[in-house]
């Protein structure tokens, strides 16, 4: 339960932290909040030579509202999310995820930015910025990119993320906030544990395109397009939401638990009836 | 070996750790404060709770270098801490200690939930405190304790003629605390801040 030997280094600059990440034949690992890097450090599953804390760069810290998106440095963290420290165009759906993520003391600590290139299958912010449509804003040695969550990550634990690369924040393009309707539910054996299925939905306004997000079943969230196609058509019927779920699910999962698959279509349900009672 | 500066209990150390060292090593061995038990050294039972420039924070999840520049507050350095005092009454009063190994933790995480939430019902404590893990299964005393904790500071700021709903919340003196004076008449002390 200690960790092995490694170097560590704070760089002051989006490039020198980089530079560092990026130095040939050494394994490095980026810690900023640090609460799922060092449990993994503590029982020797990470095993890096060199740690590069970016947890001091302000570049990441940012935090802006524009006309049509809202940009969350990758800094920020749940419990500033759960505070309603963001501007407030989500109507409070990342408030509510953020308050369900794990422990406040980890909550202090734990960034949206950490979360999301980590890439954990039950991750509750990967899956929420695809349901909502997030860019991820990527810095390296050879500049900065920007990339749609959705491509951005490539399954469990694995990202498009180069080793000298770091995210710099998300944007998150501004819905018509009095129009937005979201549902998110999750299931976990306590609260604070890892979840065994989460599910969001999001809708813009009646007719207006919609999105319904599955993460904790497979690899990586999956975008379940039938069933936001239900949403948009305005379709309430509970037949016909189950049946776009199961044909949906059925692409993206693997279908040998039968708990897990009614478990699934539980949570899905739930967050589609929340956005169609709303 | 890296030299690190920290803000220990108010007062200035600076000194050379391990980058691999954790907050929680770096206090028990080096400082040897060991008010901060360690259960699972990786995050789930909160028994090595701090706080961090005022957050609460799981001090084995911190590596001590990244504390460089920081405030580290542990159990030992709210010894004189009034809202500690009131909770430390109400912990041994309701039976909220059975073997004590999570004791530290708990006080901790539960001053965090005052902080935040004045007069939290016994449901918003078990939820709060669902990241403090107790094998004793004690919970039902410590809850009961918070409880009555958070009411006893809701009465006393009552009794002061503060006349913001609920009590004088760390919250209600905006974290700028240190001592700032709170109420109509400004004569009472946030009970968070008072002996900072």
């Amino acid at each position: 339960m200690k960790a092995a030997i490694f170097d560590y280094a704070v760089p002051k600059t989006v490039s020198e932290a980089s530079t560092l990440l990026g130095t040939a034949g050494v394994a490095t690992a980026a810690i900023a909040g640090g609460q799922s890097l060092l449990p993994m450090l503590n029982l020797r599953v990470a095993l890096p030579d060199l740690l590069v804390d970016i947890g001091r760069l302000q570049e990441l810290k940012e935090v802006a509202a524009t006309p049509s998106s809202i940009r969350i440095g990758a800094l920020t963290t749940h419990a500033a999310i759960e505070d309603g420290k963001l501007p407030e165009a989500f109507g409070g759906l990342m408030q509510k995820v953020a308050s369900k993520i794990s422990y406040r003391a980890i909550r202090n600590h734990g960034t949206i930015g950490g979360s999301v290139a980590l890439a954990d299958p039950a991750s509750d912010w990967t899956g929420c910025l695809m349901a909502l449509g997030a860019h991820v804003r990527i810095s390296g040695l050879k500049g900065t990119r920007s990339q749609p969550i959705n491509e951005f990550v490539l399954g469990q634990y694995s990202t498009s993320l180069a080793s000298d690369e770091i995210i710099l924040g998300f944007d998150v393009p501004r819905p018509d906030a009095a129009a937005l309707r979201w549902g998110f539910f999750k299931v976990v054996r306590k609260s604070g544990a890892f979840a065994d299925s989460i599910a969001f939905a999001v809708a813009n306004g009646h007719g207006g395109p919609a999105s319904v997000v599955l993460a904790a079943a497979a690899d990586r969230p999956c975008l379940l397009s039938k069933v936001a196609e239900r949403i948009q058509v305005g379709d309430r019927s509970e037949e016909a939401l189950r049946s776009a779920i199961a044909k949906d699910v059925a692409e993206h999962v693997s279908q040998d638990d039968a708990y897990l698959m009614r478990l699934h279509t539980s949570t899905v349900l739930r967050a589609v009836q929340e956005v169609q009672a709303k | 070996m890296k030299s690190l500066t920290l803000e220990l209990n108010g007062a200035k150390i600076t000194c050379d750790v391990e980058p691999r060292e954790t907050l929680a090593d770096f206090l028990r061995e080096r400082c040897r404060l060991t008010a901060t038990h360690l259960g699972c050294e990786h995050g789930a039972c909160g028994a090595c709770t701090v706080a961090i420039d005022g957050q609460a924070t799981r001090s084995c999840l911190q590596l001590a270098i990244m504390c460089d520049g920081r405030s580290v507050q542990t159990l030992e350095g709210l010894k004189d801490d009034p809202a500690m005092e009131v909770l430390r009454r109400h912990f041994h009063q309701s039976h909220g200690v059975q073997c004590g190994f999570c004791t530290p933790g708990m006080l901790m995480m539960a001053r965090d939930i005052l902080l935040r939430m004045p007069h939290p019902n016994a449901e918003t404590v078990r939820s709060q405190l669902s990241g403090q893990i107790c094998r004793c299964t004690g919970y039902s005393g410590i809850v009961t304790a918070i409880v009555a904790a958070g009411r006893e500071l809701g009465r006393a700021g009552q009794a002061k003629g503060v006349r913001e709903p609920g009590y004088p919340s760390h919250r209600n003196c905006s974290g700028a605390g240190r001592g700032r004076r709170l109420g109509a008449d400004r004569k009472l002390l946030c009970p968070f801040c008072a002996h900072a």
